[in-house]
Order: structure tokens, then sequence, then C-alpha cells
């Protein structure tokens, strides 16, 4: 183990797996835990010192749905009276008038709010969820009237890809600092629902072109992210940065992950918080060591002058499509199997030519099997 | 409907820069640094940056800035104004000053 060990700069907190709304691309696991299994205030509040301590700079407050804690003023609380910069990630249903009044004069800095679609019609489709655009709406104005920052997550496939211009056009007159034009990532929910999910090159194309114009023409404005869509790429996301580099996650039964889908990996063990501390963890634990920094690496990855710029891309994604989490990402040119990527987007084509490309296995706690 | 949205902002010798409420400067004790939190992101800006930004109190014109940091520098204001301005407006552009 020669990588350098940093300190981690932020962490995702996924609080609970509960959630009003059942997103055929949620990134929580397909096994889903419930409220019983979730750590109470008091562990969560020491894990945050602790987090603190190793030099978290940033925490966002995730789920699920973080704002069905009723602890969050709390936790809030407990982050802001240690400098950390906290960011909550909200659905923005469900949400009582005066809650976001009171987080922010708890402290908390920023919300990204997400919204399924740019009309009422594809947000309930998406979330399965009656109404669930105008209680958005009204959530991202009591963020704004709170005086807090907002960003605009949309996740984009193909039910929403050609809303992408009315989605700027949205973020702008929410009010929104921020706007994220997230691909969806095939892992979890999403890997499930691939094929019904997955847009065409040529919508993929007109993305690009409108963002980018976009990006240019609201500088200093809005501010837009573009989370490229994986399997049109040419060079992987250096996902989460770097495995283990300088970032973490928590679920909500405190088991501490390198990336949320990591345990789809399941050559790996991973320890909870509690049983060992945060640092320990960080530092030792042979889950978040197995791929750190780049002696793990295999070719074409080892002598690649790109590694310590992907990081070899997605463990996730390496695992479920090339089979070996220490693979190159197939998302990757470079990958022996990166033409495996663009036969896994002519399926979904066929498929959903067929007509089942609406058919969405909606995210539930019951059972659902993750595709082999 | 067409609905009225903000402009970019020039950042002239006239401007009165500040930090929006929600970009903080704090110092790290783990990193021994001065870091940049704001939304979704950390920067780790270099002292001149510090500098400037440390100048950006909403109610100091860019040209005193300017004035006060050619002092500091003990440097030609002409080459101090060019860097300040260029810095000023790359932040407002990321919406890390406002002015």
């Amino acid at each position: 183990m020669t990588a350098p060990l940093f300190p981690p700069i932020s962490m995702l907190a996924e609080l609970t797996h509960r959630c009003p709304l059942q997103c055929p691309y949620c990134s929580n696991p397909v096994e889903l835990m419930k409220a019983n299994s979730e750590l109470d205030t008091k562990t969560w509040l020491d894990l945050f010192r602790q987090a603190a301590d190793l030099g978290v700079l940033q925490v966002h407050l995730s789920g699920g749905e973080p704002t069905l804690r009723r602890d969050l003023e709390e936790l809030v609380d407990g982050l802001a009276m240690r400098g950390v910069y906290t960011n909550l990630i909200t659905a923005g249903v469900l949400i009582p008038p005066g809650r976001i009044h009171a987080l922010a004069e708890a402290g908390l800095d920023h919300v990204q709010l997400s919204i399924q679609g740019a009309h009422a019609d594809t947000t309930e489709l998406i979330g399965h969820y009656r109404g669930a655009y105008e209680q958005k709406l009204e959530t991202a104005r009591r963020v704004r009237a709170a005086g807090l920052p907002l960003t605009v997550n949309a996740p984009i496939h193909r039910h929403n890809i050609e809303q992408v211009p009315e989605f700027i056009e949205l973020a702008l007159a929410l009010g929104a600092e921020r706007l994220e034009i997230a691909n969806v990532q095939y892992s979890g929910w999403a890997l499930v629902n691939r094929d019904a999910l997955m847009p065409d090159r040529e919508a993929v194309d007109r993305q690009v072109e409108i963002v980018t114009a976009a990006q240019e023409r609201l500088r200093g404005i809005m501010n837009i992210d573009f989370v490229t869509p994986d399997y049109f790429a040419t060079y992987p996301k250096p996902c989460m940065g770097g495995w283990a580099r300088d970032a973490f996650v928590v679920v909500p039964d405190g088991t501490v992950l390198p990336c949320h889908a990591a345990q789809t990996i399941r050559s790996l063990s991973f320890a909870r918080f509690g049983e060992h501390s945060l640092g320990d963890i960080w530092a030792n634990s042979s889950a978040f060591n197995a791929f750190r920094g780049t002696d793990w690496m295999q070719e074409p990855c080892r002598s690649c002058e790109r590694r310590e710029i992907d990081w070899g891309g997605c463990r996730c994604q390496a695992m479920a499509i090339a089979g070996d989490a220490a693979a190159t990402d197939p998302a990757c040119i470079k990958s022996p199997i990166h033409a495996r990527m663009a036969m896994l987007i002519e399926d979904a084509q066929t498929a959903a030519r067929e007509h089942k490309g609406d058919e969405f296995v909606y995210r539930r706690i019951t059972h659902a099997r993750e595709p082999v | 409907m067409m609905i009225s949205r903000p402009e970019r902002s020039t950042i002239t010798t006239l401007s009165m820069p500040s930090l929006p409420d929600h970009v903080r400067i704090q110092f790290d004790p783990i990193r021994q640094a001065w870091a940049v939190l704001s939304p979704e992101r950390v920067f780790w800006p270099n002292d001149v940056s510090l500098d400037i930004l440390r100048h950006c109190d909403g109610q100091t014109t860019v040209a005193a800035i300017i004035t006060a940091l050619a002092g500091e520098y003990d440097a030609p204001e002409e080459d101090v104004a060019a860097d300040v301005l260029d810095f000023l407006q790359e932040w407002n552009d990321k919406l890390l000053v406002k002015s």
C-alpha cells in the first residue's frame, strides 16, 4: 500500500432510504433498508464530529428523503457548530411550511432540489407521485425565501432529454444559481431500468450542443454542471474523484462505503461506524484500500497517462459490465470491451421499439433483483 | 412569458465586490490552509488570491483594493490592476464573488 493517504474533504450521508418518490434510476441499492435499521441522532452526531476531526469540510445530507428524519435540524446544527458546510439533497415533497426556514436557522448552507421533468406530467411519471411538480416548485420558492442558495438537479434520460432547454429556463425562473444536467448513471435501480431509460445517440448529441451553448450564454448568471452520459463517452469519469481519495458515503445503518454503489462489488466487505471509528475505516479498511491510488490497476490503466486524471473510472461499472471490479471502466475507449457500451445502447433502442421502453421497475422496498 | 433575469456583472474599478453569504473563507486546521467553501465545491486559493478576497467587503472599490494591494506588495498599480480585475471577473463568473 504505497498510495498517499489524504484527509477526506466531503461525505455523503444517506440518512434514510425512506422516500415518497419511486424514481426508477434511484442511486440507492436495490435492497433498501427499513427505518428500524437507521442510526439514531446521537450516533449521527458522533459520526459527524469524527468526520470534522478527520478533515471533512462538506457534508451532503441525502437519502432517500432526508427531510423524513425529524432530527434533521439537530443534525444540521451539529455540523454547523463545527464549521462544516451543509448541503441538503431533497426531493422537495411533503416538507411542511416553516421547515426549510428552520433548517436555515439551524445553519444549513445550501439546498439541492431534484426535479424529474420540466413538465408536471413527466415529474409525476418518473417519481410516481401525484402533485410532485407543484410541491417541488413551492419548495424552491421557500428555499429562496429563506435566503438559501439553490441548485436544481435534473436527472436526464430518454423520457426528458428533450426537455433540457426547458429545465434551463425553469432553473433560471426559480432563482437557482446552479443547475445540474445529470445524465443517469447506470447502477442500482437505473441498471435494472437501463433499457427503459437509455437515450439515443442523436438526442445525446443535441443535448451536448444545448448545454455547451447555455453554459457560455449564462456565464456569471447560473452555473450549469453537466454530468455526461458514460455509455456515450470516450473517457471515463474520475468516479468519486478517485476511490477513497477525498470522499466517502455513509448509508442509513452506518456502513461506510467508498462510493454509493460499492456494495455491488460482492468481493468487498464494509465496516460499520460504531464497530470501528471513522478514521480507522478511512485509513485501514480493506474496502477503502482495495482501489485506492494506482497500485491496483491492470493494463491498460496501469501505464496510461490518464491514470491520475480519471483513476480508472468507475469500479462499479467495471464490475457490472466487465465482471471485474479491477478492470478498466468500459466507458474508456482503451477498454478492450468498450464496444460493449455501444451494443448496450443498441439493445436499449431495440427494446424501446418493442414498446418495452415505458415499463419501469419503480423503486420500492420490495424484492427486486439486479440484472446479471 | 418572458421573465426578467439577472445579468452577468462586469467587474470595473468602480465595483464594490463582496462574497455572497453562502461563500465563506475558513481556516482548515487539518490541512493548515485557507479554504473557500461554496455550494458543493471547495477551493484552495493561493496567498495572492486570499489577499484579494479579504478586501472584498462590499464597501471597498476595486480601485481602492488595487491601491492597497500595490502598497502591501510594493508593486506598480498597473501590474496589480490587471491581475485583480482578471481574478475578480473570473470569481464573479463562478458566482463566488458578487458586486
